[in-house]
């Protein structure tokens, strides 16, 4: 009995001074004040990614299937994957070698496409 | 202390790759995380192009919505696939769900941005509550996706006839309920392969991005930032949770939208 009673007061001295050090832990930093345009631009970006995908939304129920229909998805697709990359990875704010090396290798990719797309439509026209 | 020190030289004419200067302005830590990403880019570029390579090489599906039923002739249209939502049974909304997963990710995303504005003022406390928002956002988007899961798996209840080899390379004709790797009530066999692959190495990043989130949260919680003197782990986290957003951007077009 006095050994668990003793260790229930252990562990809650334990958690005490675990609870004592994140309050004494107060910030050596100094704060600084918000800059509300900064908040106000991320908040814009956010509501312009909602927006884009709203519009797919609604494309996808009203048009009808197709070629032209795809071109778009993927034009919206590639204009909301540039407003993440540059509005809150912050890649636009980067020194421009960093900004050059994480893009051009992407140039690669085009490659990519363009080689499997052949592919699969070869192998569509072999197997039906 | 040796008693020669070296003297290196600055001078004026070096140029921005001379030495002696940082090029890309970043830390070592930041610089690994971008080229870490890029060749994740890589990864699931990779798998998104085959997605769509071998879907090229079934035919689309030609009839009325109305009549549509899966088979392994030809591709199903995605928002005759994924029309369920949980806790109400037997009503056709298409793609809803899914709206509302990607709603979530957009928005944890966004969280995420804000903690790391946060960071950069130094304030603890809103980096604090930021980090929590964006964990909630996680946990909800991966508890969405499990559930999108089991219903794709486990089907519907009234399945599909499908003519099919089966895994004891046996011809059968017989119903077929939800899916596996074998065959599915959908669409081709490789519909639902490259569904589970994809949205499933996708899942594991989110999963291993909300570890990190947590890490985080709880580091900038106890002060370690702090004594640090600086809140570039958030920031860095954040890149990986953005590029998370990222790639879900990509899996939503190509596999509900397309």
């Amino acid at each position: 009995m006095g050994v668990c009673i003793y260790f229930v007061l252990f562990n809650l001295r334990i958690l005490n001074n675990l609870i004592m050090q994140i309050q004494e832990n107060k910030s050596t930093l100094v704060v600084t004040p918000k800059d509300n345009d900064k908040i106000k631009k991320i908040w814009k970006t956010a509501g312009i990614l909602l927006a884009i995908t709203v519009v797919e939304f609604i494309m996808a129920f009203t048009m009808d299937r197709g070629l032209l229909l795809y071109i778009l998805f993927i034009v919206l697709t590639v204009w909301k994957a540039k407003y993440i990359m540059m509005e809150f990875m912050h890649l636009g704010e980067e020194a421009k070698p960093l900004f050059y090396s994480i893009i051009i290798p992407l140039i690669f990719l085009v490659w990519l496409v363009i080689a499997l797309m052949k592919e699969g439509t070869d192998i569509f026209l072999v197997r039906w | 202390m040796s008693a020669h020190a070296t003297v290196i030289e600055v001078g004026s004419k070096r140029g921005t790759w001379g030495g002696g200067n940082e090029p890309f302005k970043a830390s070592y830590g930041k610089l690994m995380m971008w080229f870490f990403l890029l060749s994740d880019i890589f990864t699931f570029a990779a798998f998104l192009i085959a997605y769509v390579a071998t879907r090229v090489t079934y035919p689309a599906y030609e009839g009325s919505l109305e009549n549509f039923s899966g088979s392994n002739e030809y591709w199903p249209v995605p928002e005759l696939v994924f029309e369920a939502l949980p806790f109400v049974h037997g009503i056709h909304a298409p793609l809803i769900f899914v709206g509302i997963m990607t709603f979530i990710l957009i928005a944890s995303s966004v969280t995420m941005v804000l903690a790391v504005e946060a960071g950069h003022r130094n304030d603890r406390d809103d980096v604090v509550k930021w980090m929590l928002w964006t964990l909630f956002g996680g946990i909800t988007f991966l508890s969405c996706q499990a559930w999108e899961w089991n219903h794709f798996i486990h089907g519907t209840e009234g399945g599909t006839v499908l003519t099919y080899i089966n895994g004891l390379n046996r011809l059968v004709t017989e119903t077929v309920y939800g899916a596996n790797l074998t065959v599915n009530e959908y669409g081709p066999a490789s519909f639902a392969n490259l569904f589970f692959f994809i949205t499933g190495f996708h899942g594991f990043h989110v999963t291993i991005g909300i570890i990190l989130l947590f890490l985080v949260f709880y580091q900038a919680a106890v002060g370690v930032y702090d004594r640090r003197g600086h809140y570039e782990m958030v920031e860095k986290i954040g890149l990986y949770w953005h590029f998370v957003d990222l790639v879900w951007v990509f899996v939503f077009t190509l596999f509900y939208l397309i």
